[in-house]
C-alpha cells in the first residue's frame, strides 16, 4: 500500500478561495440577481393529494393591482416539450410519468402547481395567489406504497394503468434456495428507511428572462449542473440549445435536489418566455419541504444464509421504493441500483433480487447525497442481525467476509466490480480507534448497572465517477491570460464542495504557477466547457484528472515559448511558482507574464514553428467506476424511560485517494455524516394516511442543531486512485456509511434486553415502545 | 396597504426607505436597501440565516418588521469586515477552522457568533453548541464551526490581554 506524498499544493489543508465573499454577505445567489423589469412567481399549489380540477377562477386575482399574469395549465402545457431530464428524455423506453408545467385535470399530490401568478412583488403575487379559486373533486389517494400496491387501489397515474413503476428481478435461483435450505444460520428482516428529504439551506430559485426580438433566453438559477440546465430549458421551451444561457452564481447547497432541473423552474421559464420580461422565483421554505424532491422511503426483505462460521453464503433481496408521484429523475429511485451494490464490500457468493418502484400521492422522490444508500443500511443491518443469531461479534463477523485490501479486483455476485478499496484496513483503524474492545467491556459495566450502550458499524464503498451517460465525462480548459494570470474553466457546478479551492490546487500544482494566481470560473453555459454537473461524488476524479491534463497541455506550450526566449531546450526547463527556468542556473529564466505577453503580442520574434497559444482543454472520461470506501463505528446510550438516544463517540476510517485538501475533505465528511444522523434520529417528512402532509414548517420537520450533532473523529487510509491524479472521490459517503452506524448502534443497545428496531426514524417513541414490547 | 416612511442606521450609516406595514427586516435590508448578505431560509424564525443585530442583540430580521427597526441601529454581514476587506475576527476564524462550505447559513452565524461571545467570551464546547443551536447549517455538520468559534474566542481573549 502505498501513501502518495503531498505536493506544493494538492494535499495541502490551503483555505478556501470561497471564503472571504461568503464570509462577508458578497456571494451572490439567486435571490440577490436583479434584472431590470423583473416581476415575481408565486405558485397556486393543490392543497388535496388527489382531486380532479372542475373549475379555476383567475379573474380576483388579476383584477389585483400590480398582477401581471395568471397562467393555468391550459395556458402553459399546451406546446411545452418534455420536462424530463436528459437521460430520460433521450431513452425512448423509459416510463415516465406524464409530467406537465402545470397540473391541468387533476392534481396527484397536495403541493402540486396548479398555476403561476406573476406581479411586481413577491408580497404581490402570493396576495393574488390566495385569489385564485381552485374547485375541486377530490379522489381518494394512496399515501403510502402499501396503500398503493393493494388490490383496487386508486392510480396515481391512470394513463400508466398501474402503481408500479418498474418491476425488475432475477429469475427464481433453485441453487440459492439449495443453499438457504441447508445453511446453518438463515436470518430474514424487513427493513424501513423512511422519507425524508434534502433540505439545502438555500431553497431553489430562478430568474428568467426572455428577449422576444433575439429569441434569447437568459436564466439564472440555483443549481447543481447548469449545462443539464440548459439542455433541459431547451426540449421544454422549444428553443434551439444555442440560444439558452444559463448561469448560476453561488448555491446554498443541493444535496441532489438540485441536480436535475425541476419542475418549477422550468415552467418558470415558459411564463417568462410567454410574457416576455424576465420572472423572478424564489421557493419558500414550506414549498421546499412540500413540492421539492423528497428522498429515501425504502423497504425491503432481507435474508441472509450463513455457514456455522458466520461466512455468508447467499442473501435475497426483495426492496420497494416510494417514487411519489412526479418523481425527478426518471422514475425518481435507483431501483437495481441498490440490488447491485447490495454486496457492498464483502463476499456474498450468490445473490437474487427483485426491485420494484411505486408510484404514490405524495412529493416526487429524487437525488439525495447517496441515493443508492439503502444497499449499506439494509446490509450492514442485516449483519448485525445475523452476528447476534450465530453469536459471532459484529466486528469478527464482517473480518470473516470483507474482501481483503488484496483480493481486489473483486467482482460481486451482481456483476459489479471494484478494485483499489481498503475496506478491510479501515475496518480495523476504525475499531482501533473508537477502543472497540475496551467500549464491549464499558458496555458490560453500563448494563450491570441498568444502562444501555449500544455500538455500530457501518462498512461501505461507494461508486464515484460512474461511466454513466453525461456523468462520466468532464472538460476543463486552462487560460494563461495576457498579463500571465491563469483562468481554469470548468463545466462543475460547485455548491459548497470548494471546487474553486481544489481545482486551483490541481492546476497550479501542475502547471507550476502560484495557488493565488489561479482563479477557477464554472457555472457558466456560454463560458465554460460541458459538464455533467456537480454531484456524486464525481468532481475529484472526473473534473480533477481533466484539470490535470488541461493544465500539464498548457505547461507544455509555457515552456515551448519559454525554451524558444530563453534560448534552451524545452527538456532542460523547470516551472515553478510562474516562473520557468534552466534546469541548475535558475538565474536563466523567464516569467509566466514574460511568456504571456510574447504569445500575445505580435513582433516579438517568436518563430512560426512556437505556437501562439497558451490555452488547452483536458478531458476525462471514465471507463469503469473508481471506488472509495469508509467506515463509520458510533456508540451510543439509550435512555431507557425516555428512550432519547445520545451519539457518545463517533469515528471514521475512510480511503478517498489522495486527498486534493484535506480540510475540505474532513468538511465533506463532518457535514455528510451529520445529515446521516439527522436521518435516523430526526428527520422525517410524514404524510397521513389521506395524503396530507403534516411536516411543512422546521418546527416540525426537525434538522439536526450543534446541540445534537457529535465531535467526529477522522482516520485517514491514503492509498492511490486508479487515475493521474490518484484519487478516488468523496462527498456523500458521510451520509452512506452514518446511517446503518447509528442505527446498528442503538439496536446493539436494545438488544442487550432483547429490544429490537428495525425501522427508522428511530425515534423516542419508537425506542421506548421497542422496550416496553419486550417488557424492559 | 399603508407605507410608512422609516430611518435608522444601517452599519454606521443613515439609511431610510419607506416600507409596507408587513415588510420584514430582512426584506427592508435585501429588497430596501440591497444588503443581500442577510439570507432568508425559513421565513419563520427557526434556522437563524437571517441573523443581524439590532442595538447590538442578535435578531431573527425575518420575524421583525422594518417599522419597528426605526431610530435602530443594525449591523448586518457587511458590516463586520474592515474598508479594505479586512476580515472580522469572527469571520478569520471560520475561514481558518473550515466553518462553512456553501456559504448561504454562514452570515446569520457569524452575526450570531459575534453576539455570543460580547456575551460569553469564554465559553466551554457544551455552551457553544448551545450557543449556536439557534441556528441551522447543512454542510458542516458543524464541527467547523464550532472550532471556529473555539478559535475566534481564545483570539479574542488573548487580544484583550495583550490591550
Amino acid at each position: 500500500m502505498s501513501a502518495p506524498a503531498a505536493g506544493r499544493y494538492v494535499g495541502q489543508a490551503i483555505q478556501r478561495k470561497e471564503d472571504p465573499r461568503l464570509l462577508t454577505g458578497h456571494g451572490r445567489y439567486v435571490d440577490d440577481i436583479v434584472v431590470p423589469r423583473m416581476l415575481h412567481a408565486a405558485f397556486v399549489r393543490s392543497d388535496l393529494p388527489s382531486a380532479r380540477i372542475t373549475a379555476i377562477d383567475v379573474s380576483a386575482a388579476l383584477g389585483l393591482e400590480g398582477v401581471s399574469a395568471v397562467f393555468t395549465g391550459a395556458d402553459l402545457n399546451p406546446g411545452a416539450g418534455t420536462m424530463q431530464p436528459s437521460m430520460m428524455a433521450e431513452n425512448p423506453a423509459a416510463v415516465v410519468a406524464p409530467l406537465t408545467p402545470l397540473a391541468a385535470d387533476d392534481v396527484r399530490f397536495v403541493g402540486d402547481p396548479v398555476a403561476i401568478v406573476i406581479a411586481e412583488s413577491r408580497a404581490l403575487a402570493e396576495d393574488a395567489a390566495e385569489l385564485v379559486v381552485v374547485d375541486y373533486e377530490p379522489r381518494d389517494a394512496v399515501a403510502s406504497m402499501e396503500a398503493a400496491l393493494a388490490d383496487g387501489a386508486p392510480l396515481v397515474h391512470p394513463e400508466l394503468g398501474g402503481n408500479v413503476a418498474s418491476d425488475l428481478a432475477l429469475p427464481e435461483d433453485p441453487e440459492l434456495e439449495a443453499i438457504f435450505a441447508s445453511a446453518a444460520h438463515v436470518v430474514t428482516e424487513r427493513l424501513v428507511q423512511h422519507r425524508h428529504t434534502p433540505t439545502p439551506m438555500e431553497t431553489r430559485g430562478v430568474v428568467a428572462s426572455f428577449d422576444p426580438v433575439t429569441d434569447q433566453l437568459e436564466v439564472w438559477l440555483s443549481t447543481q449542473g447548469p449545462h443539464e440546465a440548459r439542455r433541459t430549458f431547451a426540449r421544454v421551451s422549444g428553443l434551439p440549445e444555442g440560444h439558452v444561457h444559463v448561469r448560476m452564481g453561488d448555491v446554498g447547497g443541493g444535496f441532489g435536489q438540485k441536480f436535475f432541473t425541476p419542475r418549477e423552474e422550468q415552467t418558470v421559464v415558459l411564463a417568462a418566455k410567454r410574457l416576455g420580461a424576465p420572472v423572478k422565483w424564489i421557493e419558500d421554505r414550506r414549498e421546499n419541504l412540500l413540492a421539492a424532491n423528497h428522498a429515501r422511503s425504502d423497504v425491503a426483505t432481507v435474508s441472509l444464509a450463513l455457514d456455522a462460521d458466520g461466512h455468508v453464503l447467499a442473501a435475497k433481496l426483495d426492496h420497494l421504493e416510494e417514487a411519489g408521484a412526479w418523481p425527478v429523475g426518471g422514475t425518481g429511485g435507483v431501483g437495481p441500483f441498490v440490488a447491485m451494490l447490495f454486496p457492498g464490500p464483502y463476499r456474498i457468493p450468490r445473490i437474487w433480487w427483485r426491485s420494484r418502484v411505486v408510484w404514490t400521492n405524495t412529493a416526487g422522490r429524487g437525488a439525495y447525497r447517496g441515493p443508492w444508500m439503502f444497499e449499506s443500511v439494509a446490509r450492514e443491518q442485516m449483519l448485525d442481525v445475523a452476528a447476534r443469531a450465530t453469536g459471532i461479534d459484529p466486528l469478527e463477523l464482517r473480518r470473516r467476509n470483507v474482501v481483503g485490501d488484496d483480493e481486489q479486483p473483486y467482482t460481486m455476485a451482481t456483476g459489479m466490480t471494484f478494485s483499489a478499496t481498503t475496506s478491510a484496513t479501515t475496518l480495523e483503524h476504525a475499531a482501533r480507534v473508537i477502543g472497540y474492545d475496551d467500549f464491549r467491556a464499558e458496555q458490560a459495566r453500563a448494563r450491570a448497572e441498568g444502562r444501555l450502550l449500544g455500538l455500530g458499524i457501518g462498512l461501505y464503498i461507494e461508486p464515484t465517477s460512474t461511466p454513466a451517460a453525461t456523468l462520466g465525462v468532464e472538460a476543463a480548459t486552462v487560460r494563461v491570460e495576457s498579463g500571465g494570470g491563469v483562468t481554469v474553466f470548468l463545466g462543475t457546478a460547485a455548491h459548497g464542495q470548494s471546487i474553486e479551492t481544489t481545482m486551483a490546487q490541481v492546476v497550479a500544482e501542475h502547471l507550476g504557477v502560484a495557488y493565488e494566481d489561479v482563479r477557477v470560473v464554472q457555472g457558466d453555459t456560454d463560458r465554460t466547457p460541458f459538464g455533467g454537473g456537480t454531484g456524486g461524488s464525481r468532481t475529484a476524479v472526473i473534473a480533477g484528472n481533466a484539470s490535470r491534463e488541461a493544465a500539464l497541455k498548457v505547461r507544455e506550450m509555457v515552456v515551448g515559448v519559454a525554451a524558444h526566449l530563453l534560448e534552451a531546450a524545452p527538456e532542460d526547463l523547470e516551472v515553478h511558482d510562474g516562473v520557468v527556468s534552466v534546469r541548475g542556473t535558475p538565474v536563466r529564466n523567464v516569467s509566466l507574464a514574460a511568456v504571456a505577453a510574447a504569445v500575445h503580442n505580435a513582433g516579438t520574434g517568436l518563430p512560426p514553428d512556437v505556437p501562439r497559444l497558451l490555452e488547452a482543454t483536458g478531458r476525462y472520461q471514465t471507463s469503469s467506476p473508481t471506488w472509495s470506501n469508509a467506515c463509520h463505528i458510533c456508540t451510543v446510550e439509550v435512555d431507557r424511560i425516555t428512550g432519547q438516544v445520545e451519539i457518545l463517540r463517533y469515528v471514521v476510517s475512510e480511503d478517498c485517494g489522495r486527498m486534493l485538501n484535506p480540510m475540505v475533505v474532513e468538511g465533506q465528511v463532518h457535514g455528510g455524516v451529520v445529515q446521516g444522523i439527522g436521518g435516523v434520529l430526526y428527520e422525517h417528512f410524514v404524510y397521513d394516511e389521506a395524503g396530507n402532509p403534516l411536516t411543512t414548517t422546521f418546527l416540525d420537520y426537525l434538522l439536526p442543531t450543534a446541540a445534537e450533532s457529535p465531535r467526529i473523529e477522522i482516520d485517514h487510509v491514503v492509498t492511490d486512485g486508479p487515475n493521474p491524479e490518484g484519487v478516488k472521490g468523496m462527498g456523500e459517503g458521510g451520509a452512506i456509511g452514518s446511517v446503518p452506524a447509528v442505527v446498528n448502534a442503538v439496536a446493539d443497545a436494545l438488544a442487550q434486553v432483547g429490544a429490537t428496531v428495525t425501522e427508522q426514524p428511530i425515534t423516542p417513541v419508537r425506542v421506548v415502545e421497542a422496550l416496553e414490547a419486550v417488557g424492559a | 396597504m399603508a407605507e410608512h416612511h422609516i430611518r435608522c442606521t444601517v452599519n454606521g450609516q443613515a439609511r431610510r426607505g419607506i416600507v409596507e406595514s408587513r415588510t420584514t427586516l430582512a426584506d427592508f435590508l435585501r429588497e430596501g436597501l440591497g444588503l443581500t448578505g442577510t439570507h432568508l431560509a425559513c421565513e419563520h424564525g427557526v434556522c437563524g440565516a437571517c441573523t443581524v443585530t439590532v442595538d447590538g442583540r442578535a435578531i431573527r430580521s425575518c420575524l421583525m418588521l422594518a417599522v419597528q427597526a426605526e431610530g435602530a441601529t443594525v449591523t448586518t454581514v457587511e458590516g463586520l469586515a474592515g474598508a479594505d476587506g479586512t476580515l472580522s475576527p469572527v469571520q478569520q476564524a471560520f475561514m481558518d477552522a473550515h466553518g462553512l462550505q456553501c456559504g448561504f447559513c454562514t452570515p446569520g452565524f457569524v452575526m450570531s457568533v459575534t453576539a455570543f461571545l460580547e456575551a460569553n467570551p469564554d465559553p466551554t464546547d457544551a455552551e457553544i453548541r448551545e450557543g449556536i443551536s439557534g441556528n441551522l447549517c447543512r454542510c458542516t455538520g458543524y464541527q467547523g464551526i464550532v472550532e471556529a468559534v473555539r478559535l475566534a474566542a481564545t483570539r479574542r481573549r488573548a487580544a484583550e490581554v495583550g490591550a
